[in-house]
C-alpha cells in the first residue's frame, strides 16, 4: 500500500446516550510514524482507539487500519494490529509466560512458535525473572511491560497503545519509551495516547491534541510549539503586589495567573530576546521587589494551555489552585 | 496451481484446525485457573459428598420407596441434582471473564469469538465428569449398586452428562445477561433450586399436590432422572405415571437436551456478541 496512511479516519463520531465521545475526528498516520494523541481524561482518546481496534463501532464516519476498513473487515484489521489497552488485559491467575503463550496461540502461532516468541519478548522487556510468577503479583510497571509484550506478539505492522505509561515511575516510563522506539525501528506504525506532554514530545512524530471529542490542533511537536510562539514567565515577588500584573502588561500575551499567596505570577509572554531583563526592569520601575524570575521555553503544556485555556491533568496536580486575573 | 484464498499478508484464512487449537488453548487456561484455585471445584467434589450423605441418611429414612431402598432410588437423583447445581459455574465463570479487561484483549485478536464460549462449556463438562465420579463413589460407599450392565449404566451417565452440557449453555446465557458475578450467581440459584427440587430427583412425585406434580413430571430434570433410574436398573416410581415424558424418559431426556442446545447455543453466541460490542 504505497503512499497510503496505515491509520486513517474520517469524520468519526461516537455517542454514548447523551454524551458525545467523538464529535468528528480525522486522522492520517503514515507507515513507520508515531502519532501521539494528547488530551485530558474524557477527551475521546480511548474511544478513538476502541474504534480503530474494532472494539467499538463508530456512529458516523469511517476508518481504516493497514488498508482495511475497521467496520467492514474487522478480522483483517485484527490480524494486523497489536493493542495495549489502558486497563491491563492480563489473566491474573496465569504466569507472565503463560499469558504470552496463550495470546500467541490465540493469534495463530503453533505452540513451539508461541513458546519461542514468548521467551524472546520476556527477555526483551526484562521480565525473564518474573516470567513464571502469576501476574497478580506483578507491579504496575511489570504489568505494562507484559501488556506491551502481548501486543507485540505477532510483530504487528500497526500498534495501538492507550496511555502506555500512565501511573508508572520515571524509570519504568523510560524503559517503555525505549521499547516503543525499538518497535518503530522494526517498521511498526504506532498510535499512542497520553496525558503526558513530554511523552508526546519525546516519542511522537505527529501530535493530535484532543479536547471534548475533537482534534483542536495537530502537527509535529515543533510546529505546535512554534504556533503558540510564547514562552512562559514565572516571577516570585518578595511580597504580594497585585499591581505587578499592570506593570508587566506590555510584555504579556493573554491572562496572568497569580497564586493564592499573591506572590507568584505566571503568564505567557512573547518569546523575544532579553525578556527576563525587560520583566525585571518593568517591576523595578513600579517599585516591586523580585525574589526569582524564570522564563520557560514553550513546552507542550503551554501549547495545551494556549489551545484549551485549561491546564492538563498533570499540571493541575502539580500546581496549587490559582486565581486568574485579567 | 492449487486454488486457495490467500490474504494480503500471505497467511491463509483461519480454518477448522485453528479453531480447535484456540478452543484447546482456552480450555487449558480454564484448567490452570482450577489448579490455581482448587476451591472452584468444591461444588463438584465436597458438595456432592455432602448431599449424598445428607439425603440418604437424613431425608431418606422418612421417604418410603415402592420396590426398593431410598439409597437405590436416590442415586440417579443425586447425580442429576449435583450436576445441575454445578452448571451455575458456567454462569459465574463467564461473568468473571466478561468483567475483566482480558475479554477486550481476546476481542482484538484474530480469533473466533465463540471459542471462548465453547471452551467454557467443555471445561464445565470436564468438571461435571469429576462430579459424576464422586457421586458414584459416594453412592457405592452408602450401598448403591446398579442392577444392569456396564453399557446400560454408561448410557445413563451419557444422558445425564449431555443434559448437563445443555444446561451449561443455558446458564452461560444467564452469565452473559447478568451485570456482575454476584448477580449471575443469585439469578442462577433462583432458577436452579426449583429446577432441581420440583422434580422426581429426590422424592417420588406421587406425593406432591396435583398442580405441582404436573410441573414436576414435565420438568426435564425428572425425565433425565427417570432415564437414569431405568438404565441403572434402580427403582423408578415415575414409570407408573401416564404423562408422556415419564413413559419415555430416555427419548424425553434426549429431546430436552437437544432443544436446550438448539435454543441456548445460538442465544449465547448472540448475547456474547451483543455484550461485547458497543
Amino acid at each position: 500500500m504505497p503512499n497510503r496512511a496505515m491509520i486513517e479516519a474520517e469524520g468519526l463520531v461516537k455517542r454514548y446516550g447523551e454524551t458525545v465521545a467523538l464529535a468528528g475526528v480525522d486522522l492520517a498516520v503514515p507507515a513507520g510514524a508515531i502519532l501521539g494523541v494528547l488530551g485530558p481524561n474524557g477527551a475521546g482518546k480511548t474511544t478513538a482507539i476502541r474504534i480503530l481496534t474494532t472494539l467499538s463501532h463508530p456512529d458516523e464516519g469511517r476508518a481504516s487500519v493497514a488498508g482495511f476498513d475497521v467496520t467492514a473487515q474487522p478480522a483483517e484489521v485484527r490480524r494486523r494490529i497489536g493493542v495495549a489497552a489502558q486497563a491491563t488485559t492480563l489473566d491474573e491467575l496465569l504466569t507472565g509466560r503463560q499469558n504470552l503463550e496463550m495470546i500467541g496461540q490465540l493469534s495463530g502461532l503453533r505452540r513451539p512458535g508461541a513458546r519461542q516468541r514468548a521467551a524472546d519478548l520476556l527477555e526483551r522487556l526484562e521480565l525473564s525473572d518474573a516470567a513464571d510468577r502469576q501476574t497478580r503479583g506483578y507491579s504496575g510497571g511489570m504489568r505494562r511491560r507484559l501488556d506491551l509484550a502481548a501486543s507485540m506478539i505477532m510483530t504487528p505492522p500497526v500498534l495501538f497503545l492507550d496511555e502506555p505509561t500512565t501511573g508508572l515511575d520515571p524509570a519504568s516510563r523510560l524503559g517503555i519509551w525505549e521499547v516503543i522506539r525499538g518497535m518503530v525501528g522494526d517498521g511498526c506504525t504506532v498510535l499512542l495516547t497520553t496525558q503526558y506532554l513530554d511523552e508526546a514530545d519525546h516519542l511522537a512524530d505527529q501530535i493530535a491534541v484532543f479536547d471534548r471529542g475533537r482534534i483542536i490542533a495537530s502537527g509535529t511537536p515543533q510546529q505546535l510549539k512554534s504556533e503558540t510562539g510564547t514562552a512562559r514567565l514565572e516571577v516570585t515577588l518578595s511580597s504580594p503586589r497585585p499591581e505587578a500584573v499592570l506593570a508587566l502588561q506590555p510584555l504579556l500575551e493573554g491572562e496572568a495567573h497569580i497564586s493564592h499567596d499573591g506572590r507568584r505570577l505566571r503568564a505567557a509572554v512573547l518569546n523575544r530576546e532579553g525578556i527576563a531583563t525587560a520583566a525585571v526592569r518593568a517591576l523595578d520601575r513600579a517599585g516591586i521587589l523580585v525574589d526569582d524570575v524564570q522564563v520557560h521555553q514553550p513546552s507542550l503544556d503551554d501549547v495545551f494551555l494556549a489551545l484549551t485555556g485549561r491546564e492538563t491533568a498533570e499540571e493541575e496536580a502539580a500546581n496549587e489552585p490559582e486565581a486568574a486575573t485579567a | 496451481m492449487s486454488i486457495r484464498t490467500i490474504s494480503i499478508d500471505g497467511a491463509p484464512p483461519a480454518r477448522v484446525g485453528q479453531r480447535l487449537r484456540e478452543i484447546l488453548v482456552l480450555i487449558r487456561r480454564n484448567l490452570i485457573h482450577i489448579l490455581r484455585e482448587p476451591m472452584q471445584l468444591s461444588d463438584v467434589t465436597i458438595q456432592p459428598i455432602l448431599f449424598t450423605f445428607l439425603f440418604i441418611y437424613v431425608f431418606g429414612s422418612g421417604i418410603p420407596i415402592p420396590g426398593g431402598s431410598y439409597t437405590a432410588f436416590a442415586l440417579a437423583g443425586l447425580l442429576a441434582m449435583n450436576l445441575i447445581m454445578s452448571s451455575n459455574g458456567t454462569a459465574v465463570g463467564l461473568s468473571t471473564d466478561l468483567n475483566t479487561g482480558l475479554i477486550d484483549r481476546f476481542r482484538a485478536l484474530p480469533m473466533w469469538r465463540p471459542s471462548i464460549l465453547i471452551a467454557r462449556s467443555v471445561t464445565d463438562l470436564l468438571s461435571a465428569m469429576i462430579c459424576t465420579v464422586i457421586v458414584l463413589l459416594a453412592g457405592f460407599a452408602v450401598g448403591w449398586r446398579p442392577g444392569t450392565g456396564v453399557l446400560s449404566v454408561l448410557g445413563g451417565l451419557g444422558i445425564v452428562l449431555l443434559f448437563t452440557y445443555a444446561i451449561c449453555w443455558t446458564f452461560g446465557c444467564v452469565g452473559l445477561i447478568a451485570r456482575n458475578v454476584e448477580a449471575a450467581m443469585s439469578i442462577g440459584f433462583i432458577v436452579l433450586f426449583p429446577l432441581a427440587f420440583v422434580s422426581n430427583a429426590m422424592v417420588p412425585t406421587q406425593g406432591m399436590p396435583a398442580w405441582l406434580r404436573v410441573i414436576a413430571d414435565w420438568n426435564p430434570v425428572s425425565a433425565v432422572t427417570s432415564a437414569c433410574r431405568q438404565l441403572f436398573g434402580n427403582p423408578n416410581p415415575s414409570a407408573l405415571i401416564q404423562d408422556w415424558p415419564m413413559q419415555h424418559p430416555v427419548i424425553a431426556a434426549l429431546l430436552w437436551s437437544a432443544a436446550l442446545l438448539a435454543i441456548c447455543v445460538p442465544l449465547a453466541v448472540y448475547l456474547f456478541r451483543r455484550r461485547t460490542s458497543d
